[in-house]
């Protein structure tokens, strides 16, 4: 039993953060905003040359063949840095799915292989993400189609954008043709395969949401401790110290369910889909909260639109019911902990 | 205790309610922190004006109506039920208002007054500076007696409408070398003076709704000290309470919110009701909405017997403040993965959201409010 990361996990997650440090700097997301794709192509670039699109694309096709506790620390980074996701959704959530095909050898001969140098942008449409995230700049959507997979090129996408409170987010509304041309698998596949594709992306986001948090909290901190008012610096008021650890605790406390929901996505545990759900509602009631008193302990400047706590805050509240709303998540927990014959209680927790 | 309206009273109702249907612009007006809507915004509160309803607790001779606390009440409900814009010069109205009543000259009543109900002065407040937030009496900005006239030099922040108001009112140190709260005075400043520049800040919703105020040897002529000079704390002071306990936030505002919750939630009852959850927030955030407005009518109730409001104005901020996240979070958690989104659906949810933040910090943050509470109300040690 070990519930910590490898020291090559750890390696690869500062390399990410020493890129992201100074390429997706407060700035840099700025001018992304000013961008047609929400982030600059030059850090997309970047993202790529670090070997982050080939994480999950196998070894025969160029990549590394990384799994789920890799991405872990990573998606982290993202949300640390409030990368725009479309890179980590397109080389995780999607390119899994792709890898997962049984029975599409050309496709994945076509896009894996650029997937892995960074050449290729996906984008997912499916019911419990009915706006769909950079669908404009994909060169391929796969679509969900009464639990089919297709493969629809961009060019038979119609696409209609829609702003969100978030600045860099660019969603929008797709109308698309499936058909036997762009079946890429059946229903029975697809059931497996979009169930895998619900529980990362999902992952995705409990990683962003808790490197979000964090940020909240490491520049929260900073300012409590620069801001003075009655003399003294404003993080020595006790109210304010408990607004922080109030977040501190939730978010600790959220970070193993999330590790666990990863080891079990990359071991297909049988209990995969409780475990992401209880790592979401965990991630999503930590970040909320760092959202929210975050934007407290910095009084009127937290207000403002200089101030660099809204790009964090703005994309909690963006990704807040983003793959799933609490209810969605509370039903896949409750179905399986109120089944007649679920066990739980002292040593059921592994099982 | 006696829970009917009088006679006179649901007249009153119905007149304003008639009012309303009649003036009420159809289309909602643009937002006041654009330049256009700060216009049409400006133009409203002028044709509230012409029918006395402006500042309706004020006396006739300056421009109101001299309504009774429980007419501004009703007053208020038929306001947020008709949906009508948001008040422009509410700072003004609101706060000014009754400390220029209280305190002003018969001079500066006469002159102020009237023009604020009719906006054709707009103002705006500054209390805060860079380093009075919370610590309002760590004041900086001076005023230094020059003949008769006080010369202002510093920076005032955050003043809220100030982009484009006529006038601010707000504390400046007129005694050299003065602490705290001592020798302050309550100034007011028209914002036309030559030495005055103005930075708009932009908030949240990328709207400059407030702004930097420089002072540069800024000459304002003493008549425009609201109270003795020196005395500005205990100025701002005596009413902040009714300000921060009633004035400011009608429970109307919320009732309609609450209102617009329900209607959100039974339109979208299927999907809401797969998390209990949130069944169970509409409920709680509807219900505490009442007890705010029973709340406030037994505060006008209180007032109208000859008590005064005290610190349990504090509690009353930290109640609507915090009744107004539970209500736009509640409707967020509705709209599901719709929230984010610029549609007319989620549009005004989002924006009230955000403003809502914002609620537990102004008027005095909920921190010291609390603190407030803890030692003024119940009597609990000092730190
Ligand atoms: C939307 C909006 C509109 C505003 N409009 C105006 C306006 O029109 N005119 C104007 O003058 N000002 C205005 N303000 C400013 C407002 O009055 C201040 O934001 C408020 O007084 C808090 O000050 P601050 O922002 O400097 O925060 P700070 O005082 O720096 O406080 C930061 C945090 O520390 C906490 N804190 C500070 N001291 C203590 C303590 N002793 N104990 C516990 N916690 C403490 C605060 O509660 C807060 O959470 C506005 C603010 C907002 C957000």
């Amino acid at each position: 039993m070990d519930f910590t990361y490898t020291d090559d996990q750890r390696a690869f997650r500062d390399a990410m953060r020493a890129l992201l440090m100074v390429e997706a700097s407060p700035e840099r997301v700025r001018e992304g905003w000013e961008l047609d794709a929400g982030i600059s192509p030059q850090l997309q670039e970047l993202i790529a040359a670090q070997g982050l699109s080939a994480l999950s694309v196998p070894e025969a096709f160029g990549g590394l063949g990384l799994a789920d506790t890799d991405w872990a620390l990573l998606s982290q980074e993202f949300g640390y840095y409030a990368v725009p996701d479309a890179a980590l959704n397109t080389a995780y959530p999607a390119a899994c799915l792709i890898a997962a095909l049984p029975d599409a050898p050309s496709l994945q001969q076509a896009t894996l292989p650029r997937l892995a140098a960074g050449e290729l942008q996906l984008a997912i449409s499916h019911p419990l993400n009915p706006l769909v995230a950079d669908a404009d700049r994909a060169d391929l959507v796969l679509a969900w189609a009464d639990s089919e997979v297709h493969a629809v090129p961009r060019s038979a996408v119609d696409v209609s954008a829609l702003a969100s409170v978030d600045p860099a987010r660019r969603l929008y509304r797709v109308s698309l043709e499936t058909g036997a041309g762009t079946r890429v698998a059946d229903a029975a596949q697809g059931e497996v395969l979009w169930r895998e594709l619900i529980n990362r992306s999902n992952l995705a986001i409990c990683g962003q949401l808790l490197g979000l948090t964090q940020r909240i909290l490491d520049i929260s901190i900073d300012y409590s401790a620069q801001r003075k008012q009655f003399g003294k610096a404003i993080g020595s008021f006790q109210a304010v110290k408990h607004h922080m650890a109030d977040v501190a605790v939730q978010s600790e406390f959220a970070k193993p369910v999330f590790n666990r929901a990863a080891w079990a996505v990359e071991h297909g545990h049988p209990l995969r889909d409780v475990y992401v759900s209880q790592a979401r509602l965990a991630c999503s009631e930590a970040a909320a909260l760092a959202a929210r008193n975050g934007i407290q302990l910095h009084g009127a400047m937290g207000y403002t639109w200089e101030c660099d706590l809204q790009i964090f805050m703005k994309r909690i509240w963006a990704l807040a019911s983003s793959w799933g709303d609490a209810a969605f998540h509370k039903a896949r927990v409750a179905d399986w902990l109120f089944a007649p014959d679920t066990e739980i209680g002292p040593g059921k927790t592994f099982i | 205790m006696d829970l009917h309206y009088t006679a006179e009273q649901n007249a009153f109702r119905a007149e304003v309610r008639a009012w309303m249907q009649q003036h009420v612009p159809r289309e909602a007006l643009p937002d006041y922190d654009t330049f256009e809507g700060f216009q049409a915004h400006r133009a409203w509160e002028k044709t509230l004006n012409s029918a006395g309803y402006a500042g309706i607790t004020w006396p006739e001779a300056l421009g109101g109506r001299g309504a009774s606390l429980f007419e501004w009440l009703i007053f208020e409900e038929e306001y947020w039920a008709a949906d009508a814009p948001l008040r422009l010069n509410q700072n003004g109205v609101f706060l000014l208002g009754p400390t220029l009543m209280e305190y002003g000259t018969e001079a500066q009543k006469a002159r102020f007054l009237p023009r604020m109900a009719a906006c054709d002065d707009m103002w705006a407040q500054a209390w805060s500076e860079p380093g009075a937030g919370s610590d309002m009496a760590a004041i900086r900005t001076t005023a230094v007696r020059d003949g008769d006239h006080y010369v202002i030099n510093g920076q005032k922040t955050w003043s809220t409408r100030a982009r484009w108001a006529d006038w601010i009112f707000g504390l400046f140190r007129t005694e050299a070398g003065s602490q705290r709260h001592h020798g302050l005075s309550y100034l007011l400043v028209p914002l036309d003076t030559p030495g005055v520049t103005i930075r708009p800040i932009r908030q949240l919703n990328g709207l400059a709704g407030f702004a930097e105020i420089f002072f540069d040897n800024v000459r304002v002529p003493v008549d425009c000290c609201l109270g003795a000079e020196g005395e500005g704390w205990n100025v701002a002071m005596a009413t902040a309470g009714f300000e921060r306990g009633l004035l400011l936030r009608s429970p109307a505002r919320y009732q309609q919110t609450a209102r617009r919750l329900r209607t959100l939630y039974l339109a979208n009852r299927d999907a809401a009701d797969r998390d209990l959850s949130i069944r169970d927030a509409v409920i709680r955030a509807i219900s505490a909405t009442e007890a705010y407005a029973l709340s406030t009518y037994r505060t006008v109730s209180m007032l109208a017997k000859g008590s005064k409001i005290g610190p349990e104005s504090s509690t009353n901020k930290i109640f609507w403040s915090e009744l107004d996240l539970l209500l736009h979070d509640t409707a967020l958690r509705i709209l599901g993965s719709r929230a984010e989104l610029d549609t007319p659906e989620s549009r005004r949810w989002m924006e009230g959201f955000m403003f809502a933040q914002a609620g537990p910090i102004y008027a005095g943050s909920n921190e010291i409010q609390r603190n407030i509470v803890a030692e003024r109300m119940l009597g609990m040690p000092r730190q």
